[in-house]
């Protein structure tokens, strides 16, 4: 087995996108989770911590929020502020999923 | 059947594959048409025998539509090219026309017009390739294109497209008759296209009940437009205050037009520009760090471009947007509007602010 795992790498050459959401504290600890506990924490906790401070800059500018949300091609990262931590979703999005609707309609 | 009447449809998704072929059936012509699903067999294909049409989407796996059409326009320099996509975006077009393609269509857009899709194929079915003259990768102004299809005496709607905004431009057998852009229409949007730096065109059969708009001759309104761009690349002091003033008129009516509360726009030397708010350095500021955080947060996540940050409170709406050059703008909205406008009432209006 350990001559196989050498030959095989055993990591994913694509890690998936999360999907879920996300409660942080205010010190951007975890408080409770839905996304795939195969999806790395360290990777949730800075999702958690540039949400916090996109907050707290936003406070700082003058432009106080209560929800935040950062669009990429493939996720959204839907965050609402509460007493000072956040409940974050996160939704991957497919870029082709109209193909399926487009046909349907034609 | 020969070449003249044959279209290739190459597209990885078979239910559209099926459905196109059904669509293209009905054309008066009563062409041929066969499918490929990957781009490998449509050339494959083409090799075989020759069609008259290629109609291909971009996006496949191992070789994608890009990769086909460069490929055909060197190995069939006479077949009609045309891209039928989902993918919508400046790039894609422009990387497509680049490769000589005859029409750029997105396949919801086709969806709406099926009518003009299939007027456009029947077109391009009947134009014969050695009546049609030369084909090639152009690069020209819009005013050296208008001046050719006008002395061609040609009878055409030219569309350019610049990010959100699309202009219309008829030309009816020479005669400049017709132009259309947002709510503008007649010499003011002629004006207002011809003064776009960069974008698309594609060029499509005219329409031969359009009202006529336009009563000056093209090479009248070419001369005004070409004496008012010079004035702005050489400017005097007088005409600077003159522009200025202008296009604080025109940014204030825009502004108002598309109900925004503020504009802040803001480049990587830290330069701010703005209308309707005061504190508009903190507000750049926080955007441009707002648009770099979430580009790296995105690159750590491999979640694809970054496309725009959105932030909703009692008082505001905002969006922040990056744009080229690290520039960033960041636009207010009143509290009640709706989430889903306001990536295009901001690209819209950014659009517009630039031109």
């Amino acid at each position: 087995m350990g001559f196989l795992s050498k030959l095989f790498n055993s990591q994913p050459a694509v890690r998936s996108l999360p999907s879920g959401s996300v409660t942080v504290s205010r010190k951007g600890a975890i408080l409770t989770s839905t996304v795939s506990s195969t999806y790395p924490k360290p990777m949730l906790e800075e999702i958690g911590r540039e949400v916090l401070r996109e907050f707290q800059d936003a406070r700082e500018a003058q432009l106080p929020m209560t929800e935040l949300s950062l669009h990429f091609a493939s996720l959204r990262i839907t965050a609402r502020e509460i007493q000072g931590g956040a409940v974050i979703f996160l939704t991957p999005r497919n870029p082709m999923g109209t193909r399926s609707q487009m046909v349907k309609k034609a | 059947m020969g070449k003249q009447s044959s279209i290739l449809i190459v597209d990885d998704d078979a239910d559209w594959l099926q459905v196109c072929s059904e669509l293209l059936a009905q054309l008066p012509s009563k062409p041929e048409i066969h499918t490929a699903g990957t781009g490998t067999r449509a050339i494959a294909r083409l090799d075989d025998q020759p069609c008259r049409l290629l109609i291909c989407d971009l996006k496949m796996p191992k070789v994608d539509g890009l990769q086909v059409l460069a490929i055909v326009r060197k190995r069939f320099p006479d077949l009609r090219t045309v891209v039928l996509t989902g993918l919508d975006g400046d790039e894609y077009r422009s990387r497509a026309y680049a490769l000589g393609v005859d029409m750029f269509w997105l396949k919801n857009e086709m969806q709406q017009n099926i009518t003009m899709f299939l007027d456009c194929m029947e077109s391009l079915l009947g134009s014969d390739a050695e009546s049609s003259g030369f084909r090639g990768i152009q690069s020209k102004s819009l005013m050296d294109i208008i001046q050719l299809e006008c002395m061609s005496r040609n009878s055409i709607m030219l569309q350019i497209t610049r990010g959100p905004l699309v202009g219309r431009v008829w030309i009816r057998e020479g005669d400049l008759i017709d132009a259309e852009v947002e709510n503008a229409r007649g010499e003011p949007a002629f004006q207002r296209i011809l003064a776009w730096k960069s974008g698309t065109f594609e060029s499509r059969p005219g329409d031969p009940g359009r009202e006529r708009t336009i009563t000056k001759s093209v090479n009248a309104l070419l001369l005004e437009s070409a004496q008012a761009l010079d004035e702005m690349t050489n400017p005097q002091t007088e005409f600077i205050q003159r522009s200025e003033h202008q296009k604080t008129v025109v940014r204030l009516s825009l502004m108002a037009a598309e109900g925004a509360e503020f504009v802040v726009t803001s480049d990587a030397s830290g330069k701010v520009e703005t209308m309707g708010t005061a504190s508009a350095e903190s507000m750049a500021a926080w955007a441009r760090k707002a648009v770099e955080n979430s580009k790296k947060l995105g690159e750590r996540l491999g979640a694809g471009p970054f496309s725009h940050v959105m932030g909703g409170g009692l008082q505001l709406r905002l969006l922040a947007l990056p744009q080229d050059d690290n520039k960033s703008v960041l636009v207010g909205w009143p509290p009640d509007t709706a989430e889903s406008q306001l990536l295009e009432r901001t690209k819209k209006l950014v659009a517009s602010w630039g031109s």
